[in-house]
């Protein structure tokens, strides 16, 4: 059992837990991610672990409520327990010293592309932070951005706040003001992955992307978390879950995060269901 | 005295009915009633020579829990059989006795042999049904530790083997639960979890503790095991490891599953039960199994049970040289599995929607035995034809899991990525560090799991004694 520590909510369905994890604290590097599990009956999620405060013996994840298992765990609050956590899991990001390397973040993606902003300006890079949102609402951890990385540009779809554009308008106005980037680390949904790599790939700027596909043991025993990278079969749990932009099949991935789409309404119809009796007995 | 008559065949176990079991997730062999269990072994002829121990690779007193039963004396058999096997209840069930213990049976030469593995599964359940608790004592405490990596066959082998020679025992499991292949992969209806949880629960009461949700290689590295947290000797036993898929066209279709995932979703995750649980799984209507061992056999029975009309296992030699137990085979036919032999899939072809609607195979015919001295097959030119499923699951074999392996690098390993051990002694070229099961020998059973925990913990226990540790290699036991 794990302690909810605090709770914060970021944006519309989507919170911070800190919660209690000396042993994950103590070991996770940037990239890597946790499984957690709420229930008995519950889901096994793979989360990125978006920051740890080592002191306290606490990492923090940030969740958005999609389908039950995300809001089920979101509904639970400080003090709360989550019954399992298993951690730090896949690979680490591979970080090098003294890079120029722009960070681009959309939506919930922000939230494993800060730990990652964070390890780069820790090897003394020149970080520049592109966070993007669908409203204001929607736009995360740009103060705790700011307070690292050199430059943070923030774009919405709507122009409600920041930039009026999507994260790769911001990205090819930068190039074209001259700046020079040895790296582009891009996390977010898959089309935002996509379009930004097809943005880097004709000017030969290395491009990583983090894969969240769906996920069963995350532990390198059950291949459901199989992506074709390159023309290989890679294993995003032990593998991943980063990988060279450029090389992976977006459309295969997109198709497989589609496989439990009726199953997952299924699940969720029934648990808003549950929840609005739980409310009117109240 | 008049001769005594033996009954030629074993006591028939009394099993659920084919078309009632094929659609639910209950145990399918219900066991024998006690009356059934000693007219059983009072078949046991209680020859000199003992050949069903020699066939038994953790040496349990064979004859002498079977005489135990025929005296109706099952607590004095349920102790027999603990002092050798902490697991009875799930090697009675899952332990391929006709190539062990009753192989070797002297009965078996004219006629059936004694139903050893049911007689054990029968003392096993009757103890837990009437509360036997297992009374050996235990050895005083020595103060040594030991880590343990991994709770299934071997792991719990060995973690209860060196806890009753008085050492401290922690598992370290990276899954929510414990009990390893045994929890995730063996289908609730060939092996209750209740009873895995049972057993498991027995470990504890010996004092071993078990650490969940903890992966070596990641949490703590086998390094930091000794270094940080103290252990003196760690056995790694972390078996199956990344799938293999044949190369072949659709493999990342929606509706191809590895039997491990498969499996875990069903097992591990109870996707049977959803949405009462929250973990999904594709309930084909057309479901295809590839691979001849026991593994695909679980898969495509489970497939059954999740709803398939029509459920096919395809295999590329023919039934003899199939690896799965007879009896499974059996089991699976029984209840409508359609085996498709000498047949192989080259493509799995999509839908629209990249979900699979049909598999593309090819027939085979058998030629030269290869290096298994198997006869290997060879596929017959413009045989190609489609099976109309919406499921595919490959059980063709497994690699070894590299999570160890890439974060201990001086833990030498073989071309495939298992872990190189002696196997006398399960003792590796880093001192300290032992290892057995599925990671030391790829893909195997339960009881060869375990018969390697127990000859690693006899060497541990060695080791932990020895005036030094330091200076230690293997050659030395």
């Amino acid at each position: 059992m794990h302690r909810i520590l605090d709770k914060e909510v970021l944006a519309p369905d989507v919170v911070r837990f800190w919660v209690e994890g000396a042993h994950i604290a103590r070991k996770r590097k940037p990239g890597q991610f946790v499984i957690v599990r709420t229930s008995e009956e519950g889901e096994r999620i793979p989360l990125t672990i978006a920051d740890v405060d080592k002191a306290r013996g606490a990492i923090s994840i940030i969740v958005q409520g999609v389908g039950k298992s995300t809001r089920h765990l979101n509904a639970l609050n400080a003090g709360d327990s989550i019954l399992d956590m298993a951690g730090p899991l896949g690979r680490p990001t591979e970080l090098h010293p003294d890079r120029r390397v722009c960070c681009i973040g959309g939506g919930i993606g922000t939230a494993v592309v800060y730990p990652i902003a964070c390890g780069f300006k820790a090897l003394h890079g020149q970080v520049t932070a592109i966070v993007g949102g669908r409203t204001k609402d929607f736009v995360i951890l740009e103060k705790e951005l700011r307070a690292v990385v050199d430059r943070v540009i923030v774009t919405t779809d709507d122009g409600s706040y920041g930039v009026k554009g999507l994260v790769t308008d911001a990205l090819t106005g930068l190039i074209a003001e001259g700046q020079q980037f040895d790296e582009v680390v891009a996390v977010g949904p898959l089309p935002m992955m996509r379009a930004v790599v097809e943005v880097t790939r004709p000017l030969g700027i290395p491009t990583t992307v983090s894969l969240n596909p769906v996920m069963v043991d995350g532990t390198g025993m059950c291949g459901g978390c199989r992506v074709s990278v390159g023309g290989e079969q890679k294993f995003v749990c032990v593998d991943g879950p980063e990988f060279n932009g450029h090389q992976v099949d977006f459309e295969e991935l997109g198709a497989r995060l589609r496989a439990y789409r009726e199953q997952e309404a299924e699940s969720l119809r029934l648990y808003g269901d549950r929840m609005a009796c739980h409310v009117q007995t109240r | 005295m008049a001769k005594k008559i033996i009954q030629k065949t074993k006591m028939p176990m009394p099993l659920q009915d084919p078309h009632l079991r094929a659609h639910n997730f209950d145990e399918v062999a219900l066991g024998y009633p006690v009356d059934l269990a000693v007219l059983e072994a009072q078949r046991c002829i209680q020859c000199k020579n003992d050949p069903c121990v020699a066939g038994c690779p953790v040496d349990i007193d064979i004859p002498a829990f079977i005489r135990q039963i025929a005296e109706r004396d099952f607590e004095g058999a349920y102790h027999t059989l603990m002092e050798r096997n902490v697991l009875p209840a799930v090697c009675g069930r899952v332990c391929p006795q006709e190539e062990q213990c009753e192989a070797k049976c002297t009965l078996g030469v004219k006629n059936e042999p004694v139903a050893i593995g049911r007689l054990e599964r029968f003392v096993a359940d009757y103890a837990a049904m009437v509360k036997f608790t297992d009374d050996a004592p235990l050895a005083p405490p020595t103060g040594h530790k030991v880590a343990v990596v991994g709770s299934g066959p071997a792991g719990l082998t060995v973690a209860a083997d060196l806890a009753k020679m008085g050492h401290g025992v922690t598992i370290f499991e990276a899954l929510h639960k414990a009990g390893g292949v045994l929890v995730y992969g063996i289908p609730e209806f060939r092996l209750p979890k209740s009873i895995v949880e049972h057993e498991i629960e027995g470990l504890r009461r010996i004092g071993v503790e078990i650490k969940t949700n903890h992966v070596i290689g990641q949490t703590f590295t086998v390094d930091e095991l000794f270094t940080e947290l103290g252990y003196e000797a760690v056995f790694i036993a972390t078996g199956a490891g990344l799938p293999t898929f044949p190369k072949i066209p659709g493999i990342n279709l929606i509706g191809v599953y590895s039997a491990n995932e498969y499996l875990t979703r069903s097992n591990l995750m109870k996707a049977y039960l959803f949405p009462a649980t929250d973990t999904p799984t594709i309930r084909g209507k057309r479901v295809a199994v590839i691979g001849g061992g026991n593994t695909a056999m679980d898969a495509v029975r489970t497939s059954l049970r999740l709803g398939a009309e029509h459920a096919y296992l395809v295999y590329r030699r023919t039934r003899q040289e199939m690896p799965a137990r007879a009896e499974e085979i059996d089991h699976a036919e029984e209840e409508g599995v359609d085996i498709v032999m000498l047949a192989a899939p080259t493509a799995i072809l999509a839908d629209e929607r990249s979900r699979v609607r049909a598999m593309r195979c090819i027939r085979m015919e058998l030629g030269e035995p290869d290096s298994s001295g198997r006869r290997s097959p060879v596929p017959i030119k413009g045989s190609e034809f489609d099976l109309d499923v919406d499921t595919v699951v490959f059980a063709i074999g497994q690699g070894a899991n590299p999570l160890i392996r890439n974060t201990t690098p001086d833990l030498p390993v073989n071309k495939w990525g298992n872990i190189l051990a002696d196997d006398g002694t399960g003792a590796t070229q880093k001192a300290g560090v032992f290892a057995g099961g599925d990671i030391v020998t790829g893909g195997a059973t339960v009881i060869s799991a375990m018969g390697a925990g127990r000859r690693a913990a006899r060497a541990i226990d060695t080791y932990l004694r020895s005036p030094s540790s330091d200076g230690y290699s293997p050659t030395d036991l």
